[in-house]
């Protein structure tokens, strides 16, 4: 993927080709995939929410949505796979073998490589987590095409190119990527930047079932064990319901206990600012985010947080979100919804003992963390 | 044995300031440091070659100018800088860099020796892909492994590395053969201070310079804006919101607190049976 090393329209002017001369062979690409990434066991759900992205496309592009399901034969993959046409797959690629039981990057990569050899897509979206990251740029560079990392909108334009776009220049600005003349258009899209579409119920469609090229002597890496994280709290904040969160305007670490007392009043989750992260107050998994989490959930409660840009792109898909901040004039008002001028330090406290009054609820020492 | 660190000269993040009013980056005087993602490399490299013997070769593509941070490399302890310079290589994307970096560390491997690890940052503050260190692998044809946050073990004479990795829900320990690439994840070790004699060192030292024909680049279209088969189209500054925070103030006789409770229900009706559930432990 690129990042404009030079402003728009000169770079532009630079380039071999910036009209769609799409060669011969790449004409035969066709249909939009999406990779389901699992996990021992476990759909990771941005693989849905790409569900929901490759639906719009495809449909727009009047093609198929294929998802492409890796792992050992058995339940897991079945599971995937019945799933993906829940999710609105309209056929499934099928890799099962041993070999694939857990993610390692040369049999993944040879999997979904060959599969794209194969059956030609002409775009192919995956999850911009730390597995998804680290097969895209091997797959996309063992097929010569370009790559779009962490895209905040995906969509296709009137010549039907995909159109990815992302943030850059350190998030204050966004730019529009194609990869007008190889295929497939590879994308990433991080954990809920994008909706979790419906889920209907439906039958298993067309599956295809392909053989993996390779067999367990050709893999070098081994995988010697798997250490689960001990905090299963970790991978929670990207999917709460409620979060709360504090920033500088804080002004101490013992002052952000205030914050962690309303997320455990509430039922929420906590979270914080990048400087209170840099600052060693909190532990980096809690950063909300361009280069932290995002958030989607019903209910966000921002206590000095002056809503940088960096910060309010992790947060704007939230249905509802309340800013708490002394400065009427905080960036953070421009996009909350509900807006409160106060000091924080004073507030919280009065409004996580109005919460807990409200929930009648004393369940507080069992949900603190 | 021999370990060749690739780095990246980037804009200092925490100083670009965004215009208020138009909304574009202010550039102007902007310092530029080692990507701060590449020190975690920098540093885990030098300390395998400080226990097991061998030398470090630090590397970097960019304008001449990113000769200061193949220096500042230099002082904290890097053995070789190599700088891979050449107008053909403005405007890569990372397919592009890959090809590039990758063809310079063949070069590197033929005149200082093949390396046995190739190290990079888990990705950069300015690009901020991640997909460099994985196109440099698979170029190179070697083992890859990210997100890497400790090197486990080290068999130098057996030819194995093992790496806990960084993966969804929890830590994969994995044993991989030499060479290999290892993108380290941040905070993973702590940066040495460069000392007095280093920094003379750099000072003197001779950084190698090569342009693209000198690293061995025979194809030309597969560098720079040729050989980057992505393009950006646009650039563009985020759309604001068109209504602004509705701003509570507590009513005559309540408190604000309650005030703003109620407005939250009154626009998430659902909300508070979901909350009252969950707080009651269903
Ligand atoms: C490449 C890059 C990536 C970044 N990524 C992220 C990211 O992922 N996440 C992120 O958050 N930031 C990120 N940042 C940083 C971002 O630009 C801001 O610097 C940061 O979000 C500011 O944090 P803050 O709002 O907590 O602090 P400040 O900007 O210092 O704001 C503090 C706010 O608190 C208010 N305040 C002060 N006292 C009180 C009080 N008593 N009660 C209530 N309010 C009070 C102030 O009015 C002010 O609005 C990134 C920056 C760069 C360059
Ligand atoms: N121009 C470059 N020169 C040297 N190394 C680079 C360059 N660009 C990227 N890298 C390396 O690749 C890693 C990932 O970069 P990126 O894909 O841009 O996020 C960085 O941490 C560096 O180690």
């Amino acid at each position: 993927m690129s990042e404009p090393k030079t402003p728009p329209a000169p770079a532009a002017g630079g380039r071999a080709s910036t009209k769609k001369e799409l060669p011969e062979h790449f004409k035969a690409y066709k249909h939009v995939w999406v990779f389901i990434e699992q996990e021992r066991g476990q759909v990771h759900p941005v693989s849905w929410e790409l569900m929901g992205e490759g639906r719009k496309l495809a449909d727009k592009l009047g093609v198929e949505l294929g998802a492409v399901v890796l792992g050992a034969e058995g339940e897991t993959v079945r599971g995937a796979v019945a799933e993906a046409f829940c999710y609105g797959a309209d056929l499934a690629y099928v890799v099962a073998d041993p070999v694939l039981t857990d993610y390692r990057n040369e049999a993944y990569t040879a999997a979904m490589t060959d599969l794209v050899n194969t059956y030609k897509p002409e775009i192919l979206l995956l999850g911009a987590t730390t597995l998804g990251r680290d097969l895209a740029g091997a797959v996309a560079t063992t097929l010569l095409t370009g790559l779009t990392a962490d895209s905040t909108e995906l969509d296709v334009d009137a010549d039907g190119s995909l159109a990815a776009t992302r943030p850059t220049f350190g998030g204050s600005l966004l730019c529009t990527i194609y990869t007008l003349n190889y295929r497939p258009q590879m994308a990433t899209v991080r954990p809920r930047v994008m909706s979790m579409p419906i889920r209907v119920e439906k039958p298993v469609g067309r599956v295809v079932e392909h053989k993996l090229g390779v067999v367990e002597d050709d893999i070098v890496t081994k995988i010697l064990s798997f250490l689960p994280d001990r905090d299963s709290n970790k991978a929670n904040l990207a999917y709460a319901d409620v979060v709360v969160a504090g920033g500088m305007g804080l002004g101490s670490p013992e002052n952000f206990q205030l914050v962690k007392n309303l997320a455990a009043a509430m039922g929420a989750e906590f979270g914080c600012s990048r400087p209170l992260v840099q600052k060693g107050w909190v532990s980096s998994d809690r950063q909300i985010g361009q280069t932290g989490k995002t958030i989607r959930p019903r209910l966000y409660i921002a206590a000095g947080i002056s809503g940088a840009i960096q910060h309010r792109v992790g947060v704007e898909g939230a249905d509802l979100i309340v800013a708490i901040n002394t400065d009427k004039n905080a960036p953070i008002f421009d996009f909350a919804h509900v807006g409160i001028v106060t000091d924080a330090i004073r507030f919280l406290p009065l409004l996580t003992e109005a919460f807990d009054k409200r929930l009648s609820a004393h369940s507080r020492d069992k949900l603190a963390s | 044995m021999h370990i060749v660190v690739c780095i990246k000269q980037v804009p200092d993040s925490a100083q670009i300031r965004v215009h208020p009013v138009t909304n574009t980056i202010m550039r102007q005087g902007v310092p530029t440091i080692i990507n701060p993602y590449d020190l975690f490399a920098l540093e885990e490299a030098m300390r395998l070659r400080d226990k097991f013997g061998g030398e470090v070769t630090v590397l970097t593509m960019g304008p001449p100018s990113a000769e200061d941070s193949l220096r500042k490399a230099l002082t904290y302890g890097a053995d070789r800088a190599v700088l891979l310079t050449d107008r053909f290589f403005a405007g890569s994307d990372t397919l592009a860099t890959s090809f590039a970096l990758a063809t310079a560390i063949t070069k590197i491997g033929e005149t200082y020796g093949v390396p046995d690890l190739v190290f990079t940052g888990k990705q950069t503050i300015d690009g901020d892909t991640a997909q460099v260190g994985p196109g440099i692998a698979k170029r190179l044809g070697l083992m890859q492994v990210t997100y890497v946050a400790k090197v486990a073990e080290f068999d130098p004479a057996g030819r194995t590395i093992t790496l806990e990795r960084r993966a969804e829900g929890g830590t994969q320990v994995l044993k991989s053969k030499l060479p290999c690439l290892v993108a380290m994840l941040e905070a993973t070790n702590e940066i040495r201070r460069g000392t007095m004699e280093n920094a003379l060192r750099a000072a003197r030292a001779e950084i190698v310079k090569w342009s693209a024909k000198e690293a061995g680049v025979e194809d030309m279209s597969k560098c720079g804006l040729k050989g980057s088969p992505t393009i950006v189209k646009r650039v563009f500054a985020p759309s604001p919101r068109a209504e602004k925070a509705k701003f509570i103030e507590a009513p005559e006789g309540s408190n604000l607190a309650e005030a703003l409770i109620a407005e939250v229900f009154a626009r998430q009706p659902n909300l508070e049976a979901d909350l009252t559930a969950l707080a009651r432990g269903f």
